[in-house]
């Protein structure tokens, strides 16, 4: 069958901690749950540690959509790191949302290592959403246009 | 001489401090005077056309040295001076603060206390013009939003005069000079721009006093200070953390409640 796909397939890009949504998200594989397959897992000790520049980074790379998941309060492997990135994102989405990115694409989410399912049902939520958005074309209009300065001027 | 000029040349006579930072009249109106001789002092003014923000250069040991110095400071100067010593920037037996108040007499603190008595009846008053242009903003469509602010950065050139002028941005080594790895590219285009952008507002989140210094020293004038006023605005409905004085519980990015919100994570 040589299909030709004509439907958008959005880029996701999730950045998870590796103590609950990694471990989770393996508990998906082993469970042999199946999951849309848009999504590159970026994995971190701790969701205190992403830094909201490889949010934008992510972004200027092409992506479409964007998933932050780390511990449920309280079960920080840390101790506080997720109630610290808590605070960031609610800073960091009332920033972006005044410059005008679209914080819709950014799907921030609690997972714990317990909850295969639901980092199945996440990711096919997230990619179903970004779907229905489109690709995220003005904000690669302006990542493209460094591009074209840096490379072929 | 007037009353303010008669303290600092005092100050110097006696030896209690090397240098006064003030305003002096220059040919376009006032700008940065290092006073050192006390027969200088005359010199000295301050009134309301001295915006700039002297305290930026409290951090400057390379410019002030290091013996004791006195800074003449309007209520701008007076709030960052509180935000610099609650970051631990500053040592108060190596300062002191002089301002005249609203009878034209001159003011002295040796205390960071004081300022801070000081300031309790004379909170942050915003700019109801720039209030306004929040509000317009906030109104538009997400697109206008971007489109408005995209406009905006396309006119940087990266010169880095906001960071310059401002007081608190004072790290030894800038994330925008680290280049392993580059978070912020070093040309000047309208995302890269928009990235020092967000990386300078983020690192300003409950610390800017809203003195406006980034604003006036933009030579292209983008209105950056709407920026971080807008977070200020984010940052008094969400933690309650009040515009212009430093906040209690600690720096807003390194502390946290367990009961912050959550609605938008799911």
């Amino acid at each position: 069958m040589n299909e030709i796909k004509t439907e958008f397939e959005p880029k996701i890009i999730a950045f998870v901690c590796n103590w609950c949504t990694y471990a989770g998200a393996d508990l998906t594989g082993t469970s042999r749950l199946k999951y849309a397959t848009n999504v590159e897992i970026v994995r971190f000790p701790c969701t205190g540690r992403i830094d909201f520049m490889l949010l934008l980074k992510a972004f200027a790379g092409g992506a479409d959509g964007i998933i932050v998941s780390g511990c449920h309060p309280n079960d920080c492997h840390y101790t506080s790191g997720n109630f610290h990135a808590r605070r960031r994102w609610i800073v960091f989405r009332g920033l972006l949302d005044f410059l005008g990115i679209d914080v819709r694409r950014i799907r921030y989410s609690w997972v714990s290592a317990a909850e295969g399912a639901k980092w199945a049902e996440l990711v096919n939520q997230t990619v179903a959403e970004i779907r229905e958005l489109g690709p995220y074309e003005e904000y690669k209009k302006v990542a493209n246009y460094i591009e074209k300065e840096a490379v072929h001027e | 001489m007037n009353n303010l000029g008669r303290t600092a040349a005092q100050l110097l006579e006696e030896k209690s401090v090397a240098l006064v930072l003030g305003f002096e009249e220059g040919s376009k109106g006032p700008r940065p005077f290092f006073c050192r001789k006390a027969e200088d002092a005359g010199r000295l003014i301050l009134d309301e056309r001295c915006n700039h923000n002297l305290a930026t250069y409290l951090t400057k040991k390379e410019l002030i040295g290091t013996d004791r110095v006195a800074l003449t400071a309007h209520l701008p100067a007076l709030r960052t001076i509180l935000q610099l010593s609650a970051e631990n920037q500053l040592s108060e037996d190596r300062l002191i603060v002089l301002t005249t108040n609203e009878k034209g007499e001159a003011v002295r603190f040796d205390r960071f206390e004081e300022i801070s008595q000081y300031l309790a009846d004379r909170p942050l008053e915003l700019d109801p013009s720039d209030q306004k242009l929040i509000a317009d903003l906030r109104k538009m469509t997400r697109e206008e939003r971007w489109n408005f602010w995209m406009a905006e950065m396309n006119k940087c050139v990266k010169c880095y005069a906001c960071r310059a002028a401002c007081p608190l941005c004072y790290c030894t080594r800038c994330v925008v000079e680290v280049n392993c790895p580059q978070w912020v590219q070093s040309w000047s285009a309208p995302l890269t721009n928009m990235e020092w952008q967000i990386n300078r507002v983020m690192h300003m989140a409950g610390r800017c006093v809203g003195c406006g210094a980034c604003k006036r020293a933009c030579p292209v004038g983008i209105p950056i200070h709407l920026l971080t006023q807008s977070m200020m605005e984010d940052l008094n409905n969400e933690f309650g953390v009040v515009p212009g004085t430093p906040n209690e519980a600690g720096n807003v990015l390194s502390t946290y409640k367990v009961e912050d919100k959550e609605n938008f994570i799911k």
